[in-house]
């Protein structure tokens, strides 16, 4: 036997749902049926990004005869796109904004929210019940109410148009929704295993770092895909808060700023668009296995 | 309510849901603030220590093993809070695990394992702890039938050869009455009876202690005694008369509480009185049957066949040597 004590999850693996979908009986007729009909959908919904994939492809002037399609009828590619993307429209620089804003704000949201979810549940001080509900209240506030004051207070503090600023903003509007999330599932550890803990002489911190943590890994994984999409994703936000600086915009606004001109044909957009959503797309791929295992375990505890 | 415990003693405390017996756990744990009174563990008083420092280790019904660490982890780690070296700890599981045959599992997660293995690993995790007093929390409970009865067999051993003073809660008066050197009974957050389970069964102190150890319960009858030249003899309400054991100190005319286990009612013989039978359950090895005797609903259970069917009627009586007298108001015993 190790005497080492190994503190990892082992990847859970996925296949539960291989072996009840298709086992019940009578009924497998209409699950086929509905499998069918949800892959369809899946093929429905990726289709745009193929054909910003393919459309990212292209030559410009193919794309400025025939549908995106006609890429997969008559192929003839090009990388050209992405080089005058990176080139000439700076993505490069975007991108490095958009993760210097989306990374740390990921970090920041995932940590602070464990820590506060344990404090609500755990914890025993003054107001706890009244800071449960202005946390209700904080989810339900439309952060557009709040732009125009907390810009205001941006431009006195000298916040404005850094990026930690934009930290402080999008860190500040998922706090809410990341403490809730975890609150609920950290509410559903049984008790036994706080006291057992308790028992076993561990402090609360200690508890915390060995119970806690390893336990609300994928609920954690969830959190952070979500928080690092709203985030990466944010026009509004770095649209108005980014304005003045020095840096290279985040990609979204470039992207935005970009739709609005002409002159640089469609092809070297695309492919900007189709980097912006590949990053993404590579976190939530990478994650997805804690990330459906974090919401149903979020539901019924295992 | 005090209560002594020997070194080495195996202590049930049992007493249905909320009579405080978990409670009562949970405050020797230190789980649990006491508002009054001393707990001490050997010489030591331990009220305000905290549970780390008790020393002892507690199991409960859940296990609540930590489902992201291995066998061998969740059993190391009371050792590893309290800064053990790592080759005393990997010791003492390997200790624990062979006597818990727990060996080939140590580098499992606990999701990997069957409700007997967890609960053995739940030991475990309080025999490397070496401590002064073990205390189960309705261990047993989580489990099937057959395996309860096994990990019984196998707790009982396991006290036998490690000696530890335990501490067991249950609500299942069989678990206490087999694995026992003494039961405590408690009712309301009182001691009902203490004693040995046999001392229980056959002198109960009350009719709460009564009915509630033994399976199926006690038969009470009211009713009153009356002096007859032959002996005092218990008349129930409605008439019927049961034999009691002569030399009673009861006076004539007092109003009690008949009680008889179902094991001591006798099928036929003299002065046998006829009963409708309203309900057979055969197991096998014994009958059960629900009958009606005068007014009153009583059970009996006969190691003879019994080949009665529902409606009829037999002929039965008390064994007059097993018959308890109880006060009943009080409920206390009286002879």
């Amino acid at each position: 036997m190790s005497e080492t004590i190994p503190q990892g999850v082992p990847a859970p693996r996925p296949v539960a749902f291989a072996r009840t979908v298709p086992s019940s009986g009578g009924r497998t007729g209409a699950l086929r049926w509905l499998v069918h009909a949800v892959v369809a959908f899946i093929v429905l919904w990726f289709l745009p990004i193929l054909a910003l994939l393919l459309s990212s492809l292209r030559p410009q002037a193919d794309t400025a005869t025939s549908g995106w399609w006609m890429a997969l009828v008559r192929p003839s590619y090009t990388a050209e796109n992405y080089l005058l993307a990176l080139d000439q429209l700076r993505i490069a620089g975007s991108l490095g904004t958009s993760l210097a804003i989306a990374i740390p704000t990921t970090v920041l949201v995932v940590l602070l929210s464990v820590i506060g979810a344990y404090a609500l549940v755990r914890m025993n001080f003054a107001g706890r019940t009244a800071l449960s509900l202005l946390l209700v209240a904080l989810l339900v506030t439309p952060p557009q109410i709040t732009l125009v004051p907390l810009l205001r207070l941006y431009n006195l503090m000298g916040l404005s148009g850094t990026i930690p600023g934009i930290w402080l903003y999008q860190v500040g509007f998922t706090l809410p929704f990341g403490v809730f999330l975890l609150r609920g599932f950290i509410a559903l550890i049984p008790q036994e295993l706080f006291e057992r803990a308790h028992l076993d002489g561990a402090s609360e911190l200690r508890t915390f770092r060995s119970i806690v943590l390893p336990l609300s890994r994928p609920i954690m994984a969830s959190l952070g895909i979500m928080a690092f999409l709203w985030s990466w994703n944010d026009l509004l936000i770095p649209l108005l808060f980014m304005g003045g600086s020095s840096m290279s915009l985040p990609i979204t606004v470039n992207l935005a700023g970009m739709v609005a001109q002409t002159t640089q044909g469609q092809g070297p957009l695309m492919a900007a668009t189709f980097l912006s959503v590949a990053i993404p797309l590579v976190l939530v791929i990478s994650l997805q296995r804690y990330f459906v295992r974090g919401i149903l375990g979020g539901a019924v505890k295992g | 309510m005090s209560l002594d415990i020997p070194d080495g003693q195996f202590v049930v405390l049992v007493g249905p849901s909320g009579c405080g017996k978990s409670t009562l756990l949970r405050m020797i744990a230190g789980l649990e603030g006491i508002t009054g009174g001393t707990i001490r563990i050997g010489e030591r008083v331990v009220n305000n220590l905290p549970p780390s420092e008790r020393d002892i280790a507690m199991v409960f019904q859940n296990y609540a093993l930590y489902p992201h660490k291995t066998v061998a982890a969740n059993m190391g780690f009371a050792l590893r809070m309290a800064r053990m070296p790592r080759e005393e700890i990997a010791n003492r599981v390997a200790r624990a695990a062979d006597i818990l045959g727990l060996k080939p599992y140590l580098d499992r997660y606990p999701r990997a394992l069957s409700g007997g293995q967890r609960q053995r690993v739940a030991m475990g995790r309080a025999i490397v702890r070496n401590p002064k007093v073990f205390l189960f929390d309705e261990p047993l409970s989580n489990l099937d039938a057959k395996l309860r009865v096994q990990m019984r067999t196998e707790i009982r051993s396991l006290h036998l050869r490690l000696k530890t003073t335990t501490v067991y809660v249950t609500h299942d008066q069989i678990e206490a009455m087999t694995m026992a050197d003494r039961i405590v009974v408690m009712r309301d957050g009182h001691i009902a009876q203490a004693g040995a389970p046999l001392d229980l069964y056959d002198r109960p102190a009350n009719t709460f202690v009564a009915g509630f150890i033994g399976s199926p319960s006690m038969n009470f009858l009211p009713g009153r005694i009356e002096v007859r030249a032959s002996g005092p003899v218990f008349v129930a309400d409605g008439g019927i008369e049961l034999p009691l054991r002569p030399g009673g100190p009861v006076p004539q005319g007092r109003r009690v509480t008949y009680g008889l286990r179902p094991e001591h009612l006798v099928l036929g013989g003299e002065g046998s009185l006829p009963a409708q039978v309203r309900l057979v359950e055969p197991t096998g090895s014994e009958t059960m049957a629900v009958m009606k005797l005068g007014r009153s609903d009583v059970v009996g259970v006969f190691r003879e066949r019994v080949s009665v069917r529902d409606g009829e009627t037999i002929l039965v009586r008390p064994d007059p040597a097993h018959v308890h007298l109880f006060d009943p108001e009080s409920g206390a015993r009286l002879t």
